[in-house]
């Protein structure tokens, strides 16, 4: 019984619970989809949150999307979606459609922004994400507000330059940022144990002179837990933490990699039973919060956003070709020539 | 006006726009106690504290990287790269995420940095103390890139750089900080970006040129001038966007031109300028349009002799016009 109530020790209500369920299976239901119209040929890329959206949506019900700054990498689908983007905004970014707010169509999916929602724009060349957190963090220091900056990234992103003198510098200076590793094993083909000399990512936090922690990233009410308690550090001056959430990608890096060529199907299999969908599943029915019938209507919801996204986001029109020069610099700059 | 040093019109234009604006502060390696290994922001740390005049560590990709987080969240950042040369690190934060934070995010975001750099030679500052680093930045669309000559406008043109919406790159010839007076303007003003500047009016010859070439094609011209030969001298001042319309008329003006920078030829901004040229002023021309740059060598060596033949100076720019002339 002491399970029971957990995420009401947490501080979660019964809604927020079931909410963090909520995106978890939407962030699934259109990455799902995507990999569909990719393999329709519909779309020509994909990049997956698999696997992660435990992790994901642990950290992001921590945070207070009203004020505090995200600067997330490419796999955050379900964190983009607890920050207020939906199935019909990141179907738009799958078709590369005007209308999407995280580029207007220009980058590929997965390469959110949204500067209303704080959602800091991300690129390709990883880790280069991290510094923009610090500096975020920075500035919350430097004006005296209590928002912080969350960054996160893959445990391949840790052997970065950029991830070493951003960590660095915000632990100089005590900043308020929560740096959260994304550990899911692999970057690309190359695993952990050829990518780290040491045991964990969070390890690495004592060369910055903060705490590095480790989490179960496939139970999301843990990482809510650790997260939560790096938050309120951070908003208290505590300065930054380094969480790492052990995770596992259950399919191929992108669209365009075949996982066959470097791990087993007996590796993934067993991943997938420790899926967090369905730990957090088996938590909603042993609470007595979910029903297999709840479940499905449920599911049936978010099948029904994701479809509706689909057809809004096939059907809406492509970029003017004239608008490919537009936005270099300030329009209002341009017009003066400068 | 006043007469100021071209470094101290740098200070001022730093200290002025962060006493104006709150959300200016300057970032990097030394700038604070020690006010700048050039001395370029000394006393502003005891005016502003330690954070609006913010010590770095030895990372000049997280000075940049940190400068466009802090710009994300509403700061004005200007960084300081101690050398241009240093630079290299930060390419990554400069050129995949200032120069594309607005066109990536269609206009959702923007970048409004600076990054401050002194770069050129002629110091004894050997290979990596010496270098142009301009032409690698001016190939970028997203980037500005100013390059000022005179004290008037390297406050002007730092003061429009920090209130520029988008990133700008400012290079500034670390030969001039202490070697260059001129006079200043009184009180606030600013120098458009993406405006080049007659310095010289002239009728037989054209010189296209920035930063210290300026100087060392005025010096040449009065030579020139005794000999008979009348000079016009377009400063660039701006090398992205370059002012096309300036460029062409001062080709016009002579119909013979002379490019001169330090910075080496191959793909330099002398290229550029050469295409502008052949492309819309072709049939203007008297004469093929001449480059003098640096020599296609990796960097300036330190030995005095070496460094010598680097570097540009009046003579080779004397020599260069007057074989202009001639043709």
């Amino acid at each position: 019984m002491a399970d029971k109530v957990r995420h009401i020790e947490l501080g979660l209500t019964d809604q927020q619970v079931l909410d963090m369920y909520w995106y978890m299976v939407l962030a699934r239901t259109v990455d799902e989809r995507m990999w569909l119209l990719n393999r329709a040929g519909k779309i020509p890329f994909v990049i997956s949150c698999q696997g992660q959206e435990g992790a994901q949506a642990g950290a992001g019900f921590a945070l207070d999307p009203s004020k505090d700054y995200i600067a997330p990498y490419y796999r955050d689908l379900c964190l983009v979606l607890i920050y207020g983007h939906t199935a019909k905004s990141e179907l738009l970014s799958a078709f590369g459609k005007p209308e999407d707010p995280n580029s207007g169509g220009r980058q590929m999916p997965g390469h959110f922004g949204d500067r209303k929602r704080r959602i800091i724009t991300g690129s390709s060349p990883v880790g280069t994400q991290i510094p923009h957190a610090v500096g975020a963090a920075l500035a919350a220091k430097m004006r005296g507000e209590d928002f912080v900056a969350y960054v996160s990234f893959g445990e391949g992103t840790s052997n970065q330059g950029d991830f070493h003198e951003a960590a660095n510098f915000a632990g100089i200076h005590k900043l308020p940022v929560i740096f959260f590793c994304e550990n899911n094993r692999y970057a690309i083909s190359v695993p952990e144990s050829k990518q780290l000399a040491c045991k964990n990512v969070a390890d690495r936090a004592a060369g910055y002179g903060f705490e590095g922690v480790v989490v179960d990233g496939m139970d999301p009410l843990e990482v809510y837990r650790v997260m939560k308690a790096a938050v309120e550090k951070a908003r208290n001056g505590g300065g930054p933490t380094l969480v790492e959430a052990k995770t596992y990608r259950l399919v191929p890096h992108s669209s365009d990699d075949d996982d066959r060529s470097y791990r087993t199907r007996e590796e993934v299999e067993e991943a997938k039973r420790g899926d967090s969908i369905v730990r957090l599943k088996q938590y909603l029915l042993d609470v007595g919060l979910l029903t297999e019938e709840k479940d499905a209507a449920l599911r049936k919801k978010a099948l029904d956003e994701v479809n509706e996204a689909t057809a809004y986001a096939e059907k809406a029109p492509h970029a003017d070709p004239a608008t490919l020069t537009h936005y270099v610099y300030a329009e209002e700059a341009v017009h003066h020539g400068r | 006006m006043a007469v100021k040093q071209y470094i101290e019109a740098i200070h001022d234009a730093l200290q002025e726009e962060m006493a104006r604006d709150e959300r200016v502060f300057v970032l990097g390696e030394d700038v604070g106690v020690r006010g700048g290994v050039f001395r370029v922001t000394a006393g502003l740390i005891e005016q502003f504290g330690e954070y609006r005049v913010l010590d770095f560590p030895l990372t000049e990709s997280a000075i940049v990287g940190v400068a466009i987080g802090a710009a994300a969240a509403g700061m004005i950042p200007v960084a300081e790269i101690q050398f241009a040369d240093f630079i290299l690190p930060a390419v990554n934060q400069i050129i995949s995420e200032a120069a594309k934070f607005r066109y990536r995010s269609n206009n959702d975001w923007n970048c409004p940095i600076v990054i401050r750099a002194p770069y050129g030679g002629g110091i004894h500052g050997a290979l990596y103390h010496s270098q142009s680093m301009e032409a690698l930045f001016t190939h970028v669309p997203g980037l500005k890139i100013v390059t000022p000559s005179t004290p008037e406008d390297a406050k002007g043109l730092l003061v429009s750089a920090i209130r520029d919406p988008d990133p700008v790159l400012f290079f500034e010839h670390k030969k001039l900080y202490r070697s260059i007076r001129g006079e200043v303007p009184e009180g606030e003003y600013s120098t458009p970006i993406g405006k080049a500047a007659v310095r010289r009016e002239g009728d037989d010859i054209t010189v296209i040129t920035y930063g210290l070439g300026v100087h060392l094609a005025l010096d040449a011209a009065s030579h020139l001038e005794k000999e008979g030969i009348s000079t016009h001298i377009l400063d660039l001042r701006t090398l992205r966007p370059l002012d096309e319309q300036a460029i062409l008329e001062a080709a016009r003006k002579t119909g013979k031109v002379l490019i001169v920078h330090e910075d080496n030829k191959v793909c330099g901004v002398g290229a550029e300028v050469s295409a502008i040229i052949a492309e819309h002023a072709l049939f203007d021309l008297d004469a093929p349009v001449r480059r003098l740059a640096g020599p296609e060598v990796p960097a300036m060596p330190f030995s005095p002799t070496l460094e010598k033949a680097y570097m540009l100076n009046t003579d080779k720019v004397a020599q260069e016009m007057r074989a202009l002339a001639k043709f």
